[in-house]
């Protein structure tokens, strides 16, 4: 019994301390402004931990060194110093929610940047827009996340946006007109962009000559491929992320299926090389930025990144970065600190040079900007060419 | 000619699933126990196969002997301590531990190595052999070959040595075996010990084939090996290996000339029909209950 009591007591204070933790969120200022002019206050939701900790912490540090450039360099408004509240959403819809609430009501924050994924942001973004506060998500790709309002923007390209870019660059780059299709049926980002792609190309003047479907815990395609290499199509399309385009890649090796890969965002990480090895090779996908692109913002982008973090930065990073330094730029140009003026200035946006490149928003504030091509070769992604749909 | 090359991939994923299905049909055999967390000796298999390469960089061989010794031990471990207190109680007892060790092994290599999906070292660049317009790859002829031998071998012990002798005749008769001086608890062991590295060369083979590892890569292989075993007669040996092949080549052969969409459904409903038309599976034979 006294065990048990106890036991309780342990429980209690463990909640209790998640309680608290849930609250940690971190104020700092920056190098000290001039005091007599009052700092902006800007909110940052992310998750930074969680099962997509590290997209989340990857746009969070673009985030970051965004604010440090714009203050090093004198701040906005005339000398006003930028200050952020960050939140941790842990990729949880409540904790998202929460963290909008209290950056709204308590911290008083002018704007919002954030959060990571889909379902926090739609989960976000209500009270931002009730309160007429600007939010700007960085990787949110759900189409209904702007939909909450005008009040919600978001600086990543959307899946059927990218899809016309990829028929685009598969009829106009790869001179192809013959591609098949293989998805996972059980997956929805896989299946929009195999969809609109089979549209897209069409309308191009393309053919799909085979399409073929996966279910989610499936390793063993090579069923499909047989099939599909009977058809003899010059480009494979593979909608999904890297760890499984990794293992298809393989086994469309070893069926000597010799169609040029051709890939979505999904691939963009290091562990394709790991899991693909060389059968990854030669392979192309779009995305929403590459580290080799030569523009002068991107390079300037990576090494003020690798400088500050020691590391390469990805694509949430460069999306991270984008979107705090729009919404910074879309202050200024509103003058002042007034929500609705610094929300009509977001939404003109107009040919913003980011890191992941030109950005225009749209009249349903989703970004209309160039997307990335980027080749695998010898284990490294090489930049290809930048289209814009 | 695509009929044929189906052919070919369904034999190599159908011998993964043998090999799996015998370990299941093994302990079927002998205690009469659906192991169910044999699936996830396997991913363990798989897990200590990575771990063999990527730390100590052990070439293919002693990874796999490597990783058939740790799961061996790990199933007369598993054996000892979740099952075999439970020998005597009834049946549907120890197969909702076997649940829970499934359970209990999963989530504590998630808690140690994380979800995330770990690519498996390549052990052999892959080469793809062409016989008269069919693609046969080395990672293939690999999985039929390695299996192979682990079957020979496992025929070998079961009819040629002692122990066999004695797991033959406590799968006939516990009791009566004991009377005749086995060892009815040691033979349970090497029984689990077979069926456990068996299943962990079938987690290397797929980690090999299907480079991508992670802590419930075990549950979907396990349960379609386990459609595997009782559709070849659970408890009999060679049916175990025939009704993984008809699986994998069934599988293949939906995938093929249907749709990929009907793979799983296909595989339980060719084990409902089974068992719909003869009982007892393909290579079991009619036993009238004894009174």
């Amino acid at each position: 019994m006294k065990m048990r009591k106890r036991l309780a007591l342990v429980v209690a204070l463990v909640f209790a301390l998640s309680i608290f933790a849930g609250c940690g969120a971190k104020t700092e200022t920056p190098t000290p402004g001039t005091p007599s002019k009052e700092d902006i206050k800007i909110g940052i939701i992310n998750s930074l931990s969680g099962s997509v900790s590290s997209y989340g912490t990857s746009a969070h540090n673009g985030a970051l060194l965004a604010i440090e450039e714009v203050n090093k360099k004198g701040g906005l408004l005339d000398g006003r110093q930028v200050k952020y509240v960050e939140e941790d959403d842990q990729g949880k819809i409540d904790d998202a929610s929460n963290a909008s609430q209290k950056l709204i009501n308590q911290d008083n924050v002018v704007a919002i940047i954030g959060a990571t994924i889909s379902s926090c942001s739609n989960a976000a973004a209500p009270s931002a827009q009730a309160a007429g506060v600007p939010m700007i998500t960085p990787t949110s790709t759900a189409t209904n996340v702007t939909e909450n309002g005008e009040y919600i923007s978001r600086i990543c390209f959307l899946d059927p946006y990218q899809s016309k870019a990829l028929a685009k660059f598969a009829v106009d780059n790869l001179k192809a007109n013959k591609a098949a299709i293989l998805y996972n049926k059980q997956d929805d980002y896989s299946t929009g962009l195999a969809v609109s792609f089979k549209e897209e190309f069409t309308k191009l003047g393309g053919t799909i000559v085979e399409e073929q479907t996966y279910g989610k815990d499936e390793q063993d395609f090579n069923g499909q491929l047989t099939k599909i290499k009977g058809t003899n199509p010059e480009i494979l399309f593979l909608p999904d992320y890297y760890n499984t385009v990794g293992l298809i890649a393989k086994q469309a090796k070893q069926q000597g299926l010799k169609a040029t890969l051709l890939g979505a965002d999904g691939w963009d990480s290091p562990q394709l090389f790991e899991i693909g090895g060389d059968a990854v090779e030669g392979a192309i996908f779009s995305a929403h930025y590459s580290a080799a692109d030569p523009s002068p913002e991107t390079k300037a982008f990576v090494e003020a990144y690798k400088a500050k973090y020691q590391k390469d930065p990805d694509s949430f990073a460069a999306l991270g970065y984008d979107a705090a330094m729009a919404l910074m730029s879309s202050i200024n140009t509103a003058g002042s600190t007034d929500k609705a003026k610094i929300k009509d200035a977001i939404n003109d946006l107009k040919d913003f040079k980011g890191a992941s490149g030109t950005i225009t928003l749209d009249d349903k504030r989703n970004p209309i900007k160039t997307v990335v091509f980027v080749k695998c070769q010898q284990g490294k992604q090489e930049f290809v060419a930048k289209v814009t749909p | 000619m695509e009929f044929l090359q189906q052919l070919v991939n369904g034999l190599a994923l159908g011998s993964i699933y043998a090999l799996i299905a015998i370990g299941y049909t093994m302990v079927y055999g002998i205690v009469q126990l659906i192991n169910f967390a044999h699936g996830d000796i396997y991913m363990i298999g798989a897990f200590v196969g990575f771990f063999a390469v990527v730390k100590y960089g052990l070439p293919f061989l002693p990874t796999l002997l490597l990783a058939m010794l740790v799961c061996s031990v790990l199933g007369v471990i598993i054996e000892k301590i979740a099952y075999r207190p439970l020998r005597n109680s009834p049946r549907i007892t120890a197969l909702i531990t076997a649940i829970g060790v499934s359970l209990f092994l999963e989530n504590v290599v998630r808690w140690r190595l994380g979800p995330d999906p770990r690519p498996f070292p390549e052990l052999f660049s892959v080469k793809v052999f062409s016989l008269g317009g069919v693609q046969v790859s080395n990672v293939q002829l690999l999985i039929f070959g390695v299996a192979l031998v682990l079957i020979v071998i496992l025929q070998f012990i079961i009819y040629r040595t002692r122990i066999g002798k004695a797991m033959r005749a406590v799968s006939q008769d516990q009791d009566a075996a004991r009377l005749m001086g086995i060892n009815v608890d040691r033979t349970i062991s090497v029984t689990f010990a077979i069926g456990s590295a068996l299943a962990a060369a079938a987690g290397i083979l797929v980690g090999i084939a299907y480079p991508r590892i992670d802590p419930y890569m075990g549950i979907l292989p396990g349960l379609k090996a386990f459609v595997a075993a009782v559709l070849g007669g659970i408890g009999i040996i060679p049916g175990a290996m025939l009704g993984g092949l008809v699986m994998g080549v069934a599988e293949l052969m939906v995938v093929g000339f249907w749709s990929s969409d009907y793979r799983d459904a296909i595989a339980f409903a060719i084990l409902i029909i089974i068992l719909l038309i003869k009982p007892t599976g393909i290579l079991g034979k009619n036993q009238s209950e004894k009174v």
